[in-house]
């Protein structure tokens, strides 16, 4: 209900939502926890296990219970908590986990076999039949546990993540946070303050508490203004700081469209921020735990702080006679609060023997409550005392066990908490992460003064490092309450007492894990399940340790804790991808040729990060193999065009660029000339092949270097290796100019007419021979001509700047199509080169060597280069070794497949017999048949054997003969012509 | 994790590319012993504390940098140009 007069809400705004399908009314500021229990719900879910039902029992991020899902469709967000989910105009939620609903749930049945279903069940049943595991036993158990579910649709919603970078992040807006944040800014610090609320205030939202003589909201809003005023602070509300990594890094999650009614436009719904941050202080404050007695999971039954947050923040009364149940005197304020504004108090149970109070209300000290009572709602409790059990009614309880500092971040680089007796908690290791200092209840303050004055004593101790100091000396002024506790962890009795309400896990089953030896408190945790899911045990991993070191008998700070990882809170994986979904996955390249490709019909396909043509389909050409087949026999007979400008293209100058080449090549170039090309074969230290391709010297000490496609990048990692780390001495620069020019292929018999349509100076076999290089104008353009072949034939490539290279294309394969001649796509490239036995990557595949290819004779035995000692070592030399041969089909069956195995013919196709295995394939229009690479044990030594191939993945199984590599044209004399 | 590059300054360490230990920048000569050339190519000491590592600034300024951290506290104590430690030009 609401109380008149109370909270920070907005009540001019009403708000509609739905819940499960009914319209809901509240205000704006309102949670959906805090608008639902204003219209008297109380039952928001079902627990994981035993589908009991559950309330809300807190009022923040560390909700185990009250979780929902949020939204339709691609839209949906399953476990949601409540507690955090702002409401807006046309709000849609539902509850998890119940079927048919959720005041009448089937699988509640799972809660009279509570008795079969403890820790550690699900290991000891369902061991056999092993067959029965996947089709009955696993689909059971999928179906009676869990939480929310995905909606199975594309994800619709847009993320953004960001960096920022500052001199102090403050981690929580609460008073210690806005104060640290106002002292750090107001010295001249670039300040970061991140807090996961929509306000900033903290515990001075939900506490009536005076600072500087006004309310504390008032206080932290006013703070909260100042700060926003200022250039150098940035405020991020409704973010929260999750993970701590090396080097003042911070990850944070901003939820920047959850409480918006319209979503999408230019506001992502989430954005993920890397925050570095030459110095960090947490400021996270402390959260609340509960007492384990019996059937303290009625919805009715909360957190003491969380009773406090509904009624001082929501102005929501969370019951009409409530009782308080603590060990702790921080609790009593509830219990004040409540009949200030009007609220029947029934009673105050405090365990500690000798607390009192002033307050009028029924008063049971030395007590606990027995148990409780109510099905969907609370409605009575049994107090215990002197053995006495007295029963009342009450529609609400209020619990508090103490309060457990978030301890969380500090723990994420190693650092272990350790045990503080005065609080019955455990706070931050001191100096756990370099350069945080932790001040207020995380630090294990437990008055507002003292939360102040840590403040004040940490940004000053930092304002000295940065040679300043503060200009407020005066820290705001508070009433200050020496906080009391003392043990009261679990009340024994009958009926289950409940840990981690979101794993059901209870103080018998942390007895039973110890019964069973699981005694870490690492064991407990996977034997119990407690302190999984998604609150991560917040307000129940400390009470547990306390039941495991009593039933072991160690103490609290000998059990320790389980790690605390991150995130602090659950982060979608959606924000932290941004953008990596579908072709965001990758960065996409695009020749210049792209959208002329794209005009003529083809298929583009990937290369790497690029987009090459398949081929370039033609009118009545029903499949892929009729085009390529056609190009093979354009480029054979007439004329092809082919843009390689994916090839990685390295301009390396200076007068010592020869011996870096000499270096990084296995055959020699410093005897290349001015004007001339030559192919060079490069190896990784271990000897093995790194890339192939061509190096032109385009001027005294000029020359370009072409890569692999697939290489581009490592060789250029491998230049700048060679230079900076091995021979810094030489003198020489080179960069990667693969984007600046635009290169094509002109190839065929007839190239060299096409050539000189398109040059304002014809060239001739005479003046430009095979592996000539220079420079030529292309109708004006400056221009280079290189003449090399990738497909056997008389061939050139055209290189031109960029910027005319879709013009280029076009005129080119317009040109060649009046000729007879057209475009030709990686398909027919490939069957090209496949005929000249040239190699990829696809051979060149990382593990084999310049002898496997038949290459040894190119390292140069006059003078050194990487790789040549280790390609010298004898098991690198071995004539078994699988060689590169190529292969042809014989028999009946006419098809090879890449990636097939080679056998004997008569041997059996099993492991032990392997002879090895093929690399690519392509049908061969020019020959009728399939040619295939492989590589195959001593295979030099073996052309003209029979060899059987076996694709074992598709059944396909030819036998085939050993052939020469190079199929077309072995002397080379159509590249020469 | 961050990077102090001496040329770019402060860098996340996504912008480099790792490679490991640093004494791949010693390579022995041609003539160099069987077990000279095992150990360079083969086999590297995983110190628990400090370390000296090879990195890539690919995605920043191309250098290659040595950098000087320790692998139980995480902490990264240094970062130079492998030029400059081996004196160019010398």
């Amino acid at each position: 209900m609401r109380v008149s007069g109370k909270g920070l809400i907005n009540r001019q705004n009403t708000v509609n939502f739905k819940f499960d399908g009914v319209n809901y009314t509240g205000y704006e500021g309102d949670s959906v926890a805090s608008a639902l229990l204003a219209s008297g719900k109380k039952l928001f879910g079902r627990s994981f296990k035993y589908h009991r039902p559950r309330g809300v029992l807190t009022a923040g991020s560390e909700e185990p219970n009250a979780l929902i899902t949020v939204g339709e469709g691609s839209f949906q967000d399953p476990n949601v908590r409540a507690t955090t989910q702002e409401i807006f105009e046309g709000l849609v939620t539902r509850s998890q986990n119940n079927w048919p609903n959720l005041s009448y749930d089937v699988l509640s049945i799972n809660d009279l076999f509570s008795h079969f279903l403890g820790a550690g069940f699900y290991y000891k049943t369902f061991m056999w039949p092993k067959s029965f595991w996947e089709k009955i036993y696993e689909p059971f158990i999928r179906r009676a546990a869990g939480l929310g579910s995905l909606s199975g649709l594309h994800n619709s919603d847009t993320y953004e993540k960001a960096y920022a970078f500052c001199d102090l992040l403050v981690i929580g807006g609460g008073p210690s946070g806005l104060l640290a944040a106002k002292l750090a800014a107001e010295a001249g610090l670039d300040v970061i303050i991140a807090e996961q609320e929509p306000i900033f205030g903290g515990r001075l939202n939900s506490e009536t508490e005076q600072v500087d003589g006004m309310p504390g909201s008032t206080w932290a809003a006013k703070t909260t203004e100042s700060l926003k005023l200022m250039d150098n602070v940035r405020l991020f509300s409704r973010t929260t700081v999750t993970g701590v990594y090396d080097q003042g890094t911070f990850a944070a999650v901003e939820r920047v469209g959850h409480h918006l009614s319209k979503r999408g436009g230019d506001l992502p719904l989430e954005c993920f921020w890397r925050i570095v941050a030459k110095n960090s202080v947490l400021a996270a404050g402390a959260i609340e735990r509960t007492i384990a007695f019996p059937n303290n999971d009625r919805p009715g039954i909360m957190t003491a702080s969380a009773v406090r947050t509904y009624l001082n923040r929501y102005g929501v009364s969370t019951g009409k006679s409530v009782a308080i149940f603590c060990n702790n005197n921080a609790a009593h304020k509830t219990a004040s609060d409540l009949l200030e504004s009007g609220v029947n108090v029934a009673a105050i149970i405090d365990s500690r023997k000798d607390s009192e109070t002033a307050l009028d209300v029924p008063f049971y000290n030395g007590a606990e409550v027995s148990n409780t009572f109510g099905r969907q709602g609370l409605k009575s409790i049994n107090i215990k005392k002197n053995n006495v059990e007295t029963k009342i009614e009450v529609d609400c309880l209020a619990v508090s066990g103490g309060w457990n500092p978030t301890v969380h971040l500090t723990c994420h680089m190693n650092g272990r908490p350790t045990w503080n007796d005065e609080i019955l908690s455990f706070v931050p290791e001191i100096g756990a992460i370099p350069n945080m200092a932790v001040v207020g209840s995380a630090n294990g303050h437990m008055d507002t003064g003292k939360c102040f004055e840590s403040a004040q004593k940490e940004i000053n101790s930092l304002l000295k490092t940065f040679g300043k100091s503060s200009k407020t000396k005066k820290i705001p002024n508070v009433e200050t309450t020496k906080f009391e506790i003392s043990p009261k962890w679990a009340v024994e009795g009958k009926g289950r007492a409940w840990l981690d309400y979101q794993n059901d896990v209870t103080v018998k089953d942390v007895r039973q894990s110890v019964q069973e030896n699981f005694k870490s408190v690492e064991h407990m945790k996977r034997y119990t399940t407690q302190g999984m899911a998604i609150d991560q045990g917040k307000n129940s991993n400390v009470a547990a340790l306390a039941i495991l070191a009593d039933a072991t008998g160690r103490g609290i700070p000998e059990t320790g804790t389980t790690t605390f990882r991150p995130p602090f809170v659950p982060v979608s994986i959606a924000s932290m991808g941004k953008n990596a979904q579908g072709s965001g996955f990758a960065p996409q390249r695009f020749t210049t040729s792209h959208a002329a490709s794209v005009d003529r019909g083809s298929p583009m396909i990937e290369a790497g990060l690029w987009y090459r043509p398949s081929y370039f389909p033609q009118v009545g050409e029903t499949n892929w193999r009729q085009s390529c087949d056609r190009e093979v026999e354009m480029v054979r007979t007439n004329v092809g065009v082919c843009d390689v400008s994916t090839l990685g293209k390295i301009d390396i100058q200076g007068p010592d660029a020869h011996k870096l080449l000499d270096f990084v090549y296995t055959n020699m170039f410093s005897t290349l000339k001015v004007g001339k090309v030559r192919y060079g074969l490069m190896l990784r230290e271990d000897g093995h092949v790194m890339d192939d391709g061509t190096t032109a010297c385009l001027a005294p000490d000029h020359y370009l270097m072409t890569t692999t496609t697939a290489a581009a990048g490592q060789v250029m990692r491998h230049l700048d290796f060679v230079h900076q780390c091995l021979h810094p001495e030489w003198d020489l620069s080179f960069i990667s100019v693969t984007e600046q020019w635009a290169q094509f292929s002109i190839a065929g018999p007839r190239s060299q007419e096409l050539v000189n349509a398109v040059l304002d100076q014809p060239i001739s076999s005479e003046n430009f021979p095979y592996m000539s290089c220079g420079l030529v104008d292309v109708l004006g353009v400056p221009s280079r001509l290189f003449r090399i072949s990738f497909s056997g034939e008389h061939a050139y490539e055209l290189a031109v700047p960029s910027r005319y290279g879709d013009s280029l294309f076009r005129l080119l394969a317009s040109r060649a199509e009046e000729m007879g001649g057209g475009p030709y796509g990686m398909e027919a490239l490939n069957v090209l080169r496949l005929e000249k036995g040239f190699i990829t990557h696809a051979e060149i595949h990382g593990r084999v060597t310049a002898f496997d290819i038949g290459m040894q004779r190119m390292i140069s035995e006059k003078k050194d280069c990487i790789g040549k000692t280790s390609a010298a070592r004898p098991g690198l030399l071995d004539s078994n070794r699988e060689q590169m041969v190529a292969i042809k089909p014989l028999g009946a069956v006419k098809q090879l497949v890449a990636g097939a195995h080679l056998f004997e013919t008569n041997d059996e196709p099993i492991r032990e017999n392997d002879q090895g295995y093929v690399t690519s394939v392509g049908f061969s229009p020019t020959f009728g048949y399939f040619i295939g690479l492989a590589f195959l044990k001593n295979g030099r030594g073996r052309l003209g054997d029979r060899i059987k191939m076996v694709d074992h993945l598709r059944g396909i199984e030819t036998e085939c003969e050993v052939i020469n590599t190079v199929s077309f044209d072995p002397k080379g004399d159509r590249l020469r012509d | 994790m961050r990077i102090p590059c001496p040329t770019c300054g402060d860098r996340d360490r996504r912008e480099f590319y790792y490679v490991g230990d640093a004494q791949i920048i010693n390579r022995p000569s041609p003539e160099a012993s069987e077990d000279t050339w095992d150990d360079y190519l083969h086999n590297r000491d995983n110190p628990a504390g400090v370390t000296k590592d090879l990195w890539y600034h690919e995605n920043g300024c191309n250098s290659w940098l040595v950098v000087t951290r320790n692998t139980t506290t995480h902490e990264v104590q240094h970062a130079e140009l492998v030029t400059k430690l081996k004196g160019d030009g010398s």
